[in-house]
């Protein structure tokens, strides 16, 4: 299969976001007809790469080449690359819940009659589309009525409609079941019988090495290697180990763990997603904190790691079912946000812009929003002590800013990420839940960070670290337990741990658990 | 230099650049009209006439910050004004008995239309939508369509003056006189203050001369304030109106700036999500800040009947518009999280000084009514254009030379512009 004709080749492309190198001359080529796998870390850049082959990131934003059918191209949006046959299916389903699989199909590509729309020839090629990708369902019927996984088949559908010569899936199975994954994959394979070209990103890797032909796997922004299934020798091993490479460098600041006695204790957490009833985000989830511990949590993304941390901070996400929260021995209800933080629990957001700040605040500001009590009488709030406590955590946080009457939004991504973590550190929690606290920014804040952490344990707190970089898990934490699809798969001593066997953890390759 | 000219805008630049537009209105109309804006009895007419419209501001301010809107204030301050002027027509009731009642009723409706909006989820627009229609229909089945007076004590809330005592070789209200030395007292002594005040916590980055001189000026401006209210005719000098509305802009300043709810609703309005997670009562604060607004509606209601001496069923017609514009004039953000009481009385100024000159120079209302159209087009297309760029303001274009921080903005936003606008677009281009 993989001797085709080479359809797309891309050729050191490199992409940059301020301060960040999300993509450091990657190259990869795609033969026609082929089912072309992308693996790689969350964050090593497999979605940036294919945002810039479908235009996303539009030609001039990034610099290499992008070589597809024998010719240059240069997209400027999403609707230049779909016209030359390039469909991308995200990971987040761009169907409208309250329109029909028809009005789906054809939302903006519409069939024209002579009076508008002509609607009696769309749901008839939408008929046609159905079949072809084997969804029973009524062209008419309302795409929220249908399940995740037809949904999955409507845009695979209105990819077709498009006249679709390669067609990008990211993460397809994510949010599927195993019946309905089994299903989208060998719609793949009857596809690819009749000449279609895919790309797939996906982590599930048992799926890859089931229905790849070749795989790229990228590794913090750089293609490590290209794989050819044909030749034989590619197993979930293989590509983890491509995936994981290098060994740990020393990016850690020496430290000597002071671990004292259990003190956080969940146990039988379960947990409904907020829209889509039955389907659980954490499925009795057990696990414990000692204090001076730093806790790792490791899964791949959607597993359920910030779900479960949400879901504790005062039930801010999802639906509770069961499952009891004990404090130094003591049962507690954290029925809001607010009782969580009094009970000495933080949450630190993954997205800072989205979830962790106010961007139109000032540093001062931030820092002491989430512990106005503890400046103020009769909630009356004492402006000089916001300032002192700013101050007090630029000095004690290296926040690099000339003053700290400045607004957040001008730091840069570490120096944001130090604010946050002082608005966290300021109601002196117990239990800091950090998530991914070094997403998005660069190794030398990345550093000053660790550095924070190891010194909120050495204080007595207990620290869970939710990360996706497997290094850094690894150099940080005491402890890491993994997640996958909602329930924790194992816990693995620091000593104990190496990133094939969190990888197995985490992919759900083993159900073995050690520690 | 530089740095002190900034701090003497006391870094609300587009606040600033209102106070400027102000004060180029006042003279531009000043000179047109061949002197006849800055005179006491026109100022005195210009706050008699707009304060119940500033009041509805300074509650519309902190709605527009949560991210809501309320349509409902003229209808509620005409419910008010009716029930105050019946209640005590009818049942013979003291006038202080009558206008603690119409607070309550304003208080009332706040309730209603904050359960609505906090805890139904009914967005606030339609929310009221519909308590517009409703307290219109009710005061005009309350007050059977007809004029209602109101006693005159009433009537000096909304268009007396502050009362004359002692010598007249000051040639001024007394009253007026005593209120401008006082202001000008805690000015001076605010700004000794800060001063102190950063000099023992050893903040660099704070010019003591610049303080002292934005202390003058301000001193100045309310020298010839008071000169200018309290040198009218005898009998005249600052509006009781403008008391009212002096003391609510002190208060709701305060709540704004220093009180935990009033972090809480800028908060809410900057990010909702970062709010939730920090532990803000959204539903909570959503709840009062509408029916707050309700509250300040009855005021101005009141405020109202008192100056057009009856409660009429067309009372408060239009007012919600009067009060949005002169929020968003003032420099609050459409998106809600920005926004300031002292910049919402500012903008409404802006509005009434217009008016005014307009109506001097025999601008027809049809002119003037375009005119008005046109500035809060402008204003709030500079903030929209802001927001985009990712700048505070238009007004910060203006100092670009002379503010090596507004240059260093604008590098900034155009860095951002390459990281996330196209993450943007393309989002939106692929769900279509």
């Amino acid at each position: 299969m993989a001797s085709g004709p080479v359809i797309l080749e891309m050729k050191s492309i490199t992409k940059l976001f301020p301060g960040v190198r999300a993509l450091d001359e990657v190259s990869m080529t795609v033969r026609a007809g082929e089912i072309h796998a992308i693996c790689g870390e969350n964050g090593a850049g497999k979605s940036t790469l294919m945002k810039v082959l479908s235009g996303v990131y539009p030609h001039g934003t990034y610099t290499g080449d992008i070589v597809y059918q024998g010719k240059v191209v240069e997209f400027k949006d999403i609707n230049a690359s779909e016209a030359a046959g390039i469909v991308i299916i995200h990971q987040e389903l761009a169907l409208i819940p309250e329109l029909s699989i028809t009005e789906n199909i054809f939302l903006g590509n519409e069939v024209r009659g002579r009076f508008g729309i002509d609607w009696g020839e769309a749901r008839k090629r939408a008929t046609e589309l159905l079949a072809r990708v084997g969804l029973r369902e009524s062209p008419d019927e309302i795409v929220k009525n249908i399940g995740v996984g037809k949904q999955q088949l409507v845009e695979i559908a209105k990819a077709l409609s498009k006249d679709v010569r390669l067609l990008i899936l990211d993460e397809p199975t994510a949010a599927l079941n195993e019946g309905d994954s089994e299903h989208l994959l060998d719609l793949l394979r009857g596809l690819r019988a009749k000449g279609m070209t895919s790309i797939m990103i996906s982590h599930k890797l048992k799926e890859i090495e089931e229905i790849a032909d070749s795989i790229t796997i990228i590794r913090d922004g750089k293609s490590v290697e290209t794989l050819d299934v044909a030749l034989g020798g590619v197993d979930e091993d293989r590509i983890i180990r491509g995936m994981v490479g290098r060994s740990l460098e020393s990016r850690f600041p020496d430290h000597t763990p002071k671990i004292g006695e259990p003190f956080f204790h969940v146990k039988d957490w379960t947990v409904e997603h907020p829209l889509i009833p039955g389907r659980l985000v954490c499925k009795k989830s057990e696990f414990f904190v000692r204090r001076g511990e730093i806790v790792g949590f490791a899964g791949i993304m959607g597993a359920g790691r910030t779900e479960l941390a949400r879901s504790l901070f005062g039930r801010s996400y999802g639906r509770y079912l069961a499952g009891t929260i004990e404090i130094n021995g003591k049962e507690v209800h954290l029925g809001t946000v607010q009782h969580a933080i009094d009970k000495g629990i933080a949450y630190v957001p993954e997205d800072r812009k989205a979830l962790g700040l106010n961007l139109l605040d000032t540093i001062e500001d931030t820092v002491v929003a989430a512990g106005l009590h503890k400046i103020s009488k009769l909630s009356v709030i004492d402006p000089t002590a916001a300032h002192v406590a700013a101050e007090g955590y630029r000095k004690a946080l290296n926040i690099r800013t000339p003053s700290v009457t400045q607004g957040v939004a001008k730091l840069s991504g570490g120096n944001q990420q130090k604010v946050l973590l002082g608005k966290w550190m300021f109601p002196e929690p117990d239990l800091l839940i950090l998530d991914e606290p070094t997403r998005g920014i660069d190794v030398g804040a990345k550093y000053e960070i660790y550095g924070l952490i190891q010194r909120l344990a050495d204080e007595g707190k207990g620290v869970i670290v939710i990360s996706s970089e497997l290094p850094e898990l690894l150099g940080l934490a005491d402890r890491i337990y993994t997640i996958f699809e909602g329930s924790i798969t194992g816990v693995i001593d620091r000593g104990d741990a190496t990133q094939e066997t969190l990888m197995r953890l985490m992919t759900g390759t083993t159900s073995a658990t050690a520690g | 230099m530089k740095a002190a000219f900034k701090q003497l805008l006391g870094g609300g630049i587009r606040q600033f650049g209102m106070v400027i537009a102000l004060l180029a209105l006042l003279g531009y109309f000043q000179w047109s009209t061949g002197g006849k804006v800055l005179t006491p009895t026109n100022a005195q007419n210009i706050i008699n006439g707009n304060s119940y419209i500033l009041i509805l501001a300074i509650g519309m301010v902190l709605v527009i910050i949560a991210g809501h809107i309320d349509l409902s204030v003229g209808s509620v301050a005409a419910v008010v004004g009716i029930s105050v002027a019946l209640s005590i027509k009818d049942w013979g009731i003291p006038w202080w008995l009558g206008v603690l009642l119409g607070l309550g009723v304003g208080m009332a409706i706040g309730v209603w239309q904050g359960t609505w909006v906090a805890y139904v989820g009914i967005p606030g627009f339609i929310a009221t939508l519909a308590g517009m229609l409703i307290f219109r229909g009710m005061n005009q089945e309350i007050g059977n369509n007809l004029s209602v007076p109101v006693p005159k004590e009433i009537q000096k809330l909304g268009a007396g003056y502050l009362p004359e005592w002692g010598p007249t070789s000051t040639n001024m209200n007394n009253s007026t006189l005593l209120l401008g030395i006082l202001a000008i007292v805690l000015v001076v002594w605010s700004a000794f203050r800060k001063v102190a005040k950063s000099r023992r916590l050893g903040l660099e980055d704070m010019l003591p001369a610049a303080v002292y001189m934005r202390a003058a000026v301000l001193s100045v401006v309310i020298a010839y304030l008071t000169w200018l209210f309290g040198s009218g005719k005898p009998g005249t000098s600052f509006p009781i109106s403008g008391c009212i509305l002096l003391v609510l802009m002190i208060i709701y300043t305060f709540v704004a700036n220093r009180t935990i709810i009033g972090r809480h609703v800028y908060a809410v309005g900057g990010n909702r999500s970062a709010a939730a997670l920090s532990g803000v009562n959204i539903k909570h604060v959503n709840f009062l800040v509408m029916a707050n607004m309700s509250v300040l509606a009855a005021v101005a209601g009141i405020v109202f009947v008192g100056r057009s001496t009856s409660s009429g069923p067309g009372d408060g017609t239009g007012w919600e518009l009067d009060a949005i514009a002169a929020v968003f004039i003032g420099g609050a953000a459409v998106s809600g999280g920005v926004g300031t009481v002292v910049g919402s009385v500012i903008g409404g100024l802006v509005m009434a000084v217009l008016n005014n000159g307009l109506a001097l120079n025999g601008v027809g209302s049809g002119k003037t009514q375009m005119i008005k159209g046109l500035v809060l087009l402008l204003a709030v297309a500079f903030d929209v254009y802001n927001k985009v760029q990712g700048r505070p303001s238009i007004f910060g274009l203006l100092f670009k030379g002379k503010s090596r921080r507004a240059a260093e903005l604008v590098s900034e936003a155009g860095q951002e512009e390459v990281a996330e606008v196209p993450v943007a677009a393309g989002e939106t281009a692929g769900r279509g």
